[in-house]
């Protein structure tokens, strides 16, 4: 009688459950970026602008942005952001959804994007402009048309301003110098803000209330009604494009937030460049040069736990040790005749950096330790064969085949230190600092200066604004450019890494 | 791994010349007689070792060797597995100075001078006593790089000097023929026989004075170790060549001369034909005939 052979048993769950994290790791990250991108990106585009006819006989103009069931239970109610601050003293309107008996949207219905009081809905009645009054269908291309040229001096205004004055007024801090220059560069701004204004809108809301509006305050306007897609798109880009190009306005709720994207980058850049040569001298240290004994070992397990400190308590010994210590003798030493104001007794980028630096240290001498330790020893004793010295051993052999492992740890700190709020807070970050650290003005690198940083700006908008509704989509779109930033940034590296070892050779794996 | 008999039966079966006499030790046991072991005077030597002791800790790997390795001539170490014979394949390049534990005693004279004065700058010595590991070790680097590594450590060499000694030292590797077309693309892309012989043209470059092979071929399909064998024998023309071998009938092929150690202690050592044929000690013919493990 012939044996079968046993029916093969199956390996149970495990690779299922295994997968299945997996698979829910993913879902997980895939539903962070895409709610991100959804909430920050939809924001920017111009959606239609709904005219509301209620039961009561109300009428209202604005964009629908959820529904929901009524806290009593009693039907669903819908939010409409009407805008017109000015008019309305908010900018929300809460509408039982069984009182709308009317919805429509009109093509005239009229966006203003203002300097002050927000957003605008309503109609165009007339323009008031310096070349006479312009009334009904008129109004709307004179509108579009002098907007444009107050923009192009706006432009022209804010780069006199940046090239010009305010080189001039910093120089002029400094030392005694000519203020004939900055009379004439004033003079000519002033020129300009008198050639943007004189033009009046007369606006009217959808329930009748007029409002005369100075056209130099209005930023832009639009129909979103009337707009095609292909024109929704472009100002979607447009939008986008000034999101990620200009400063903050109304207190952070509004405008972009270049300064903060110049800040994480410069910052993160600068930490990288001090936490290399420290972190991978440090990690040749420990593995190759230092005698491998119980204080090496106790060291070791010291760098392993510092990774695991609370970043909060590097911002207090960034704060005690760099800006009041470091920087409050660099103060007395160097910049004594600016105090009691602080230079770099404050804080700022280059104290921000080092500490960052020291928060992301640990990564770095651990991974270049690992990637030092996998190198086999075979390579090491095939260069001393050669007659090599410790030292060429190292530099030549050693570690060129450690470099993807120390840009690994590199990749590891960047990520750790472009997402860290806590300690910036303590050493540098600011609310709002529109001057970038880098500029025309020797010595070109300001180290002393403030800066802002996406991580705070979030914090900053989401918590510090008057409106948390209005603000939530800026939250959700400067969170977005977080995310895309870090993730340049370790592009970077991993492109790097990958060039390195097309050239080296991967390791062979043990 | 073949156990000794075995190795001999089937170089006996397989292999031409000089194993044919190594397999009639296995037919022909002959008494061990007394006298001197080592038989060899007429032969100037270029290594000289005295009196070696070497202890990893408390743990001795060596004790009190003493042998002369002649110039020019192709030298096996031959014994089982943790005699000792690497560690004194290591301690003629002292790579040993790497570890912090190796404790030593005694001399080595290269040439005359003696390598642990406090003079000789250690990567010089080195240079002049190359050394080819187990396996294969090229850098991670093209094949070009790899052979002329060694050269640029000495620096003042210009591009066409290299090139010519990079071509030479893979000629005399026998690898020019198979790499001369792509020196640029990377040598983790070669074989493992090509590999190891890229190495010994790494070491060759430098015109080293001695080649230390540690078990060069233990890694490699036979054919590439019949090249590396063919290799070793040609190149005692140009240095003196000391290798370790688990192979017995490795050792009978390329060897002049042969010393078998056991638990860290020279036991005998003498010419090649002789060890093999007529070995004076019981201890050797066993090891060499399978009897031992």
């Amino acid at each position: 009688m012939s044996r079968r052979l046993p029916r093969a048993r199956g390996e149970g769950p495990w690779p299922w459950l295994a997968a299945g994290s997996v698979a829910l790791s993913l879902l997980m990250l895939g539903g962070l970026l895409a709610l991100l991108a959804v909430r920050g990106l939809g924001h920017f585009w111009p959606a239609a602008v709904e005219q509301v006819a209620l039961a009561d006989g109300r009428l209202l103009a604005g964009q629908p942005v959820r529904e929901e069931r009524r806290f009593d239970g009693e039907g669903r109610e819908r939010l409409y952001r009407t805008d017109n601050r000015d008019l309305d003293g908010g900018i929300w309107t809460w509408v039982a959804v069984e009182a709308i008996e009317r919805v429509e949207t009109p093509r005239e219905l009229l966006v203003l994007e203002r300097r002050r009081w927000g957003s605008f809905v309503g109609w165009l009645v007339a323009m008031e402009g310096v070349d006479g009054r312009h009334a009904g269908e008129a109004a709307w291309p004179a509108l579009q048309a002098r907007l444009a040229e107050i923009q192009a001096l706006r432009r022209e205004r804010d780069e006199l301003r940046d090239r010009v004055v305010v080189p001039l007024v910093r120089r002029l801090e400094q030392e005694a110098g000519s203020r004939a220059e900055l009379a004439e560069a004033n003079a000519r701004i002033r020129a300009l803000q008198a050639r943007m204004g004189g033009d009046t809108l007369v606006l009217e809301s959808v329930d009748g209330r007029r409002l005369e509006q100075p056209l130099e305050e209005v930023l832009r306007a639009w129909r979103p009604n009337a707009m095609s897609p292909l024109d929704k798109l472009a100002a979607w880009g447009q939008g986008v494009w000034r999101f990620l190009a200009e400063d903050p306005r109304a207190a952070n709720s509004a405008g972009g937030v270049w300064p903060a994207i110049f800040g994480t980058v410069l910052m993160v850049l600068l930490m990288s460049v001090v936490v290399t040569p420290f972190g991978v001298l440090a990690g040749i240290y420990l593995n190759e040069v230092a005698h491998q004994g119980p204080l090496t070992r106790m060291v070791r397990i010291g760098v392993r736990n510092l990774a695991g400190v609370p970043s909060i308590v590097y911002g207090v010994f960034g704060l005690g040790v760099f800006v009041y210590g470091i920087g409050g003798s660099l103060d007395e030493w160097f910049f004594a005749e600016a105090l009691p104001s602080p230079t770099f007794g404050t804080g700022g980028l280059l104290w921000a950096s080092l500490t960052l630096a020291l928060l992301t240290l640990p990564v770095v001498i651990v991974a270049t330790e690992e990637g030092l330790a996998r190198v086999p020893d075979h390579q090491r004793e095939g260069a001393l064969a050669l007659g090599a010295t410790r030292m060429e051993m190292l530099t030549r052999v050693v570690l060129p085949m450690t470099m993807p492992a120390m840009l690994t740890g590199l990749i590891l700190a960047v990520a750790r230190a472009a997402g860290e709020v806590a300690p910036l807070m303590l050493v540098g970050v600011a609310k709002l600092a529109p001057q970038v650290p880098v500029d025309g003005d020797f010595p070109f690198l300001h180290l002393e200066r403030k800066f802002m940083h996406l991580g705070y700006h979030i914090y900053d908008v989401a918590f510090h604004g008057g409106d948390v509704q209005a603000a939530l989509p800026l939250v959700y779109a400067t969170a977005l450019l977080l995310v895309l930033v870090i993730l340049v940034l370790n592009l970077t590296a991993i492109f790097l890494r990958h060039h390195l070892r097309a050239r080296h050779g991967a390791l062979p794996r043990h | 791994m073949f156990s000794g008999a075995e190795a001999l039966m089937f170089s006996g079966a397989k292999a031409p010349g000089r194993s044919v006499t190594a397999m009639s030790v296995f037919s022909t046991p002959h008494p061990a007689p007394s006298g001197p072991i080592i038989d060899f005077d007429r032969e100037a030597s270029c290594l000289e070792i005295e009196g070696l002791t070497l202890a990893y800790g408390d743990k001795p790997a060596l004790r009190d060797l003493t042998l002369r390795i002649p110039r020019h001539r192709v030298t096996a170490f031959i014994g089982p597995s943790g005699c000792g014979k690497s560690t004194l394949l290591r301690a003629l390049n002292r790579l040993h100075d790497l570890n912090e534990e190796v404790r030593r005693e005694g001399r080595i004279r290269l040439e005359g001078e003696d390598i642990h004065a406090p003079e000789v700058a250690v990567a010089e010595l080195r240079r002049r006593v190359g050394m080819v590991f187990q396996a294969p070790n090229p850098f991670p680097m093209s094949i070009y790089d790899n052979v002329a590594f060694g050269l640029r450590l000495q620096g003042g060499i210009r591009k066409r000097q290299m090139d010519d000694i990079v071509e030479w030292a893979l000629q005399s590797a026998a690898l020019w023929e198979e790499v001369k077309d792509r020196l640029k693309s990377s040598a983790w892309a070669l074989s493992g026989g090509q590999q190891q012989r890229l190495v010994i043209a790494r070491t060759l470059a430098v015109r080293p004075e001695v080649l230390l092979l540690d078990e060069p071929a233990s890694a490699l399909d036979p054919i590439s170790t019949l090249k590396i064998e063919e290799l070793i024998r040609n190149l005692k023309s140009q240095l003196t060549l000391v290798l370790v071998t688990h192979n017995m009938q490795q050792a009978a092929r390329v060897s002049d001369y042969t010393a078998f150690l056991q638990q860290g202690e020279l036991v005998e050592y003498g010419s090649t034909d002789t060890l093999f044929t007529n070995p004076r000690l019981r201890r050797t013919e066993n090891y060499i005939t399978g009897r031992m493990a």
